[in-house]
Order: structure tokens, then C-alpha cells, then sequence
């Protein structure tokens, strides 16, 4: 039963790391660039979200409400703004330019919070679960966690399918200078991309905090758990970064059942093995479709 | 690849016009008696100041190693790894090791540079399956990997580490003017073996794999491994400074050794030194340091301004501080690894064509610059 109890919790955890996995996924297969800072920008909302919890009445989903389109905003300024002028330069660029941003919002975080662990307290949420008889419990915030990720990766699917802009993104992803031709601006479809990672970056880093605790050092470990979900489902593959998310849960909580040292650790063996034996991943994808 | 082959037909031709080809010339046989004559003032250093002046010293040859080994690895190779920290840690845990079988712990870095590339070339197979960004990220998983099955192993300290404990026989004078010099050494190896390898067989091939890795492969460049020899020595040089790391502070934490802070600052110095030249690194490593000297006070502050130097920096001047001394009129190079072609009066050019009077430009090829590597 203990064993049972791991894998509905390593579903459903699975779901957290698939939604803050899709920004990372998606700004990849758009640009094919990796934004080494994707796990400070989540860390950042979260502390944002904890001082508006704390100092304004607009409570934890208030503050959600807020963040998630501000942080979309944002990403597309820093798109235009940095990452753009990085990609001109070169591949090199994109890479150092994030990797110093990550730098930057740590040690920023690190001064304006201070290096405590912090909490964001999602409300009645936070003890209320669900009894499924058995003794297996499920938090409704892991139930929420699970459904907003699937939500939010079935619209991006569908935007990209579906709507113009992102049959235009598909398009810029596959051949920009083709694309460029019949009318798509890269720069501001690219811009678009990247606010779309940055408010699943935010919303996936407010679930994150609902969770677990977190402070300024954290955002490298979560980029990891985020870059392994990407690989393990396959590269530029929206599903396929569910399943990877849900692979990399799976396996975590059932390294933690063996022994608690285990979890990271277990995570880790669980993409080197994809990678040595499935390269491609498990649901490999040709293009953002 | 272009610049050789433009070398050498210039060769031919200058048999026969007096036209020259020049590898270096008088700057570089300047820098190598400047370099010679620093090393050899370097290394006289522990008879003369204190300890806390040679310490501060050793911090800054152990950064010109790493940073060395990490521009190695992505200005000529194009691998861009936040991973390197990896051999840091298990270089200093190999140092460690071998004391515990009996090796004399400043042979032991000697060892631990060989372990790490022994180690290197299995994690290689992995490591090299991701490509570009993604390489960048896998070699930090892989890095992750290694940090926790040393904090499984009870015999290393586990999660609190350990102390180096076969060097207190030696007199703390003596053992601090040692450790020095295999930290000299270390750094100088490795600036000189960057410069060495890059000039032979191996730095042709990394640069013909820079400027078209298909045109380069089909040419008969094997670009797998070239880029897998590169990572080899690079985990070396890297598992070397993490020997001496361990060797100077006789005490190693797993946290702190793993940490990516590490590759953090190879990657500050090499960017802001000048990616792509032997030189940047140096230089990166001596602002580096100085600049830690100067703001050891601002603590948090200090790595914030340092994140945004190395954002402007790759963004705005992606070439480095060395790039912009050895472009444009000055063109400085202490360590040059290209060829000039310099066509003499009257000489009949690759091409064919015959020129007279002072001709264009003539072409230059220096070290591969960052911007089409990868």
C-alpha cells in the first residue's frame, strides 16, 4: 500500500514538474535555446507572491492572479530586450547571458529576503486532502497542481495547433528565414514564446512554493528537475514532457520510499538511463507539434 | 581550415615571390621571455613575501587552471558545460583517496588529473549524446550525479566531508611554499598545454570543426573525437585544480566542492577575459582576483555586479577584454596561434593575381572566436 500510495503521489508531483517544465520545452523548440535563470525566475515569483501575500489583502491566489500575466510581460521585455540581442551573437551567448542572470537573481533574492526558507500559505488548501480509502491520501493541492498542468499543456497544444500565432510560431521554429518571408516576425513571435514560458514559470514556481518551502539557492536544483523533464519525455514534445514530468515524480518518490537520501539521487539515474538508452526520449517529437 | 590552406598555398607562393607566412613574430617571442621571466618571479615569490601574500597568489593560479581548462573545452571545442565542477570535486575526493592508500598527497594530484580523465571519458559517452544547450545542462545533472554518490560513501566524510590529515608531518612553511608551486605548475601546465595543443594537429582540427563541422567532418576531421580528447584533458587540468584546492585547504565538503559556483566563475573570467584566446583567461583571472580584493567587503553586492558584468559582457562584448585588444589597429597576441600571410612586393597570391604596391589587408586567421562555435 505504501508502494501505491508513492505512485499516486509521483503522478501527481509529476504534474507540478511537467508545468514548470512546458516553458522550458517551449522555449526551446521556438528559439532552441535553454534559460539557464528558468528556475530563478520561478523562485522569484514566489518570493514576489510571498510579499503580496504578507503585505497586501490580495491573499496567495490574488497574488497569482497578478504575477502570472506580469511575468508573461516581462518575459517578453527580457526576450526583445536581452535574450534576442544574445541570439544575434551567437549560441555561446544565449547561454552566458542567462547563466549571469541566474547569478544576478540569486544573490538579488539573497539580499532583499535574506537566505531563510520561506513558505507561501495557499489557505484552507494547504492541510485539506482528499481520502481515497486505503490510507491514501491526496493533498487538493496536488489535485489542483495536477489539473492546472494538464490544463495549461492542453491550451498550449491547442494555441499552437490551432490559433495563427502559433501555426506562426511552428512556423518560425521549423525554418525563421522561410517563415520570415510569408510575414511572421521572429523577434515578436519569439517574444511571445518567451511569455508564455515566463508566466507557466511563474504559475508552475507558486504551485512549487504552495508545496515546499524554498530560499534564494534553490532555482538550480528545480532547472534540473525541469531540464530532466524536458529529456526524459523527448525533446520539443509538450505530452511528452508530461510523461517525462511524471517519470521524474515516479521515480523520485519511489527512491524516497527506499530511502529518503534517494530521492534526488534516484531523479538523476532515472534521466542518465534515458539517455544512455533512449536518446531521444520516451515520446520523441519532429517539431512544436 | 581556410586559414591554413590560404597559409599554405601563400607558402608555395612565397617559395617563389618572397612573400612570407608568420606564426607570431617579434611580440611573440617577447611574451615568451615575459612569460618565462613572470613564472620564474612567480615561483621565487615564497622566499620573499608572506604566506598570506602566496595564498592569495595560489587562489589566483588555481582560477587560471580552471578558467584555462573551460575555455579549452567551450571557445575551441564548443562544449559549453556548467558541469565542470564535477572534476573539482573528484579530483580533491581523489587526492583524498589515494592519501588513504598511502600516496603521498602532492603526488596525489598528479593521480587525481588522471583519474578525472579516466573518469571523463565513460562520462563522456553520456554526456556527449546531448548536444549544444542541452549538453550545457546534462553535464550539470551528471555533476549533481557525482556530488551525491560521494556523500554516500562513509569512508570520504559523507555529507560533512573530511580533513587531509598525511600532510601534518610536514612543516606549515614548507608545506604552504609546496603547495604553491604544484599550483604554479598546475597553471602554467595547463596555459601551456592549452597553447601547445591548440598550435598542433588537434587545434587545426577544432578549428576547421568551427568553421563548418560538416565541411570539417568530410574532410576527414573526426569531430567526435577531437571534441571527446578536448573534454578529456579539460576534466584533467580541471581535476588537477581541484587537487590543489584540497591540498591548500586540507579540508574538503561535498557541498562546497560541488558546488556550481565554481563553473560559475570560470565561466566570468573566460567571458570577460575573452573567450576563445589563450590570453582572456589570464587576464580575466588577474581582474578577477583583483576585483575580489577590492570589493571582499560588498559580499552579496559583489556577485550581483559580477552576474550583470558577465550579461553585458556576453551580450555586448561577446570577444571579451582580450578581444577588443587583439582586434581592430592594436591586433596584440601573446600567444598566437593563426598564421599571417604577409605577401611580399610583386608576389603572385594564391590566386593568381599579381600585386603590386602595398595590396589589401593581408588575411589573418586568429584563435576561433565564439561567436560560430558550437
Amino acid at each position: 500500500m505504501i508502494w501505491v500510495d508513492a505512485l499516486v503521489q509521483g503522478l501527481l508531483l509529476g504534474g507540478l514538474y511537467a508545468l514548470f517544465a512546458c516553458g522550458l520545452s517551449l522555449m526551446f523548440g521556438v528559439m532552441r535555446i535553454v534559460n539557464l535563470a528558468h528556475g530563478d525566475f520561478a523562485v522569484l515569483a514566489a518570493f514576489l507572491a510571498y510579499s503580496l501575500a504578507t503585505a497586501t489583502p490580495l491573499g496567495t491566489l490574488g497574488a497569482t492572479l497578478l504575477l502570472v500575466p506580469a511575468f508573461a510581460a516581462f518575459g517578453y521585455l527580457v526576450q526583445r530586450g536581452l535574450i534576442q540581442r544574445a541570439l544575434t551573437v551567437g549560441p555561446l551567448s544565449t547561454l552566458l547571458a542567462t547563466f549571469g542572470l541566474s547569478i544576478v537573481i540569486q544573490n538579488a533574492l539573497l539580499q532583499g529576503y535574506s537566505g531563510d526558507t520561506r513558505a507561501l500559505n495557499p489557505g484552507s488548501l494547504v492541510s485539506a486532502s482528499l481520502h481515497l480509502g486505503g490510507g491514501i491520501d491526496v493533498a487538493y493541492l496536488a489535485l489542483i497542481t495536477f489539473g492546472l498542468a494538464v490544463a495549461v499543456l492542453a491550451a498550449l497544444q491547442l494555441f499552437l495547433k490551432i490559433s495563427r500565432t502559433g501555426r506562426m510560431l511552428r512556423a518560425a521554429s521549423d525554418d525563421p528565414g522561410a517563415a520570415a518571408l510569408v510575414g511572421a516576425d521572429a523577434r515578436h513571435l519569439y517574444g511571445i514564446a518567451a511569455a508564455l514560458a515566463f508566466g507557466t514559470v511563474a504559475l508552475a514556481g507558486l504551485m512549487f512554493a504552495m508545496r515546499s518551502s524554498f530560499d534564494p539557492s534553490i532555482g538550480p536544483t528545480r532547472l534540473l528537475y525541469a531540464f530532466e523533464a524536458v529529456v526524459i519525455g523527448g525533446l520539443g514534445s509538450l505530452w511528452g514532457t508530461l510523461i517525462g514530468g511524471m517519470v521524474l515524480g515516479l521515480a523520485q518518490t519511489f527512491g524516497a520510499q527506499y530511502d529518503p537520501a534517494f530521492t534526488l539521487l534516484s531523479g538523476h539515474l532515472v534521466f542518465l538511463a534515458v539517455l544512455a538508452f533512449r536518446p531521444q526520449g520516451l515520446i520523441p517529437a519532429r517539431s512544436m507539434s | 581550415m581556410t586559414g591554413h590552406a590560404v597559409a599554405a598555398q601563400a607558402a608555395l607562393a612565397g617559395q617563389a615571390d618572397k612573400g612570407t607566412v608568420k606564426r607570431g613574430g617579434r611580440t611573440a617571442a617577447w611574451s615568451a621571455a615575459g612569460s618565462g621571466a613572470a613564472v620564474a618571479v612567480l615561483a621565487y615569490l615564497p622566499f620573499a613575501v608572506f604566506t598570506s601574500t602566496t595564498q592569495t597568489i595560489l587562489t589566483f593560479f588555481e582560477l587560471v587552471t580552471l578558467a584555462s581548462m573551460w575555455n579549452l573545452l567551450a571557445g575551441y571545442a564548443g562544449l559549453v558545460s556548467v558541469g565542470q565542477q564535477a572534476y573539482i570535486g573528484l579530483g580533491a575526493y581523489a587526492v583524498l583517496a589515494f592519501s588513504d592508500w598511502g600516496v603521498q598527497p602532492f603526488l596525489g594530484v598528479l593521480l587525481a588529473a588522471l583519474a578525472c580523465a579516466a573518469i571523463a571519458l565513460p562520462t563522456s559517452l553520456l554526456a556527449f549524446r546531448l548536444r549544444g544547450d542541452y549538453f550545457a545542462v546534462g553535464t550539470w545533472v551528471i555533476a549533481e550525479v557525482y556530488h551525491v554518490a560521494v556523500t554516500r560513501d562513509n569512508s570520504l566524510g559523507g555529507g560533512s566531508g573530511r580533513a587531509l590529515t598525511t600532510l601534518s608531518g610536514l612543516d606549515p612553511t614548507l608545506r604552504d611554499a609546496i603547495t604553491y608551486w604544484v599550483g604554479l605548475g598546475v597553471a602554467v601546465a595547463s596555459v601551456a598545454g592549452c597553447y601547445l595543443l591548440l598550435r598542433g594537429r588537434l587545434g587545426l582540427a577544432l578549428t576547421a570543426v568551427r568553421d563548418n563541422e560538416v565541411a570539417a567532418g568530410s574532410a576527414g576531421v573526426d569531430v567526435t573525437r577531437a571534441k571527446r580528447v578536448v573534454y578529456l584533458i579539460a576534466a584533467a587540468g580541471t581535476g588537477a585544480a581541484g587537487a590543489v584546492v584540497l591540498v591548500s585547504q586540507l579540508n574538503v565538503n561535498p557541498d562546497s566542492i560541488f558546488d556550481v559556483r565554481w563553473t560559475a566563475e570560470m565561466i566570468f573570467i573566460t567571458v570577460i577575459g575573452g573567450i576563445g584566446t589563450i590570453e582572456g583567461p589570464v587576464l580575466g583571472a588577474v581582474l578577477y582576483t583583483v576585483v575580489q580584493r577590492v570589493f571582499s567587503g560588498a559580499g552579496v553586492w559583489y556577485l550581483i555586479l559580477l552576474g550583470s558584468a558577465a550579461v553585458a559582457a556576453a551580450v555586448w562584448l561577446p570577444r571579451g577584454l582580450w578581444g577588443l585588444a587583439s582586434s581592430g589597429r592594436l591586433r596584440l597576441s601573446l600567444f598566437p596561434i593563426g598564421y599571417t600571410v604577409v605577401p611580399g612586393r610583386g608576389a603572385v597570391d594564391a590566386a593568381g593575381f599579381s600585386r603590386s604596391g602595398p595590396g589589401p589587408r593581408s588575411p589573418t586567421r586568429q584563435g576561433p572566436d565564439p561567436e560560430s562555435s558550437g
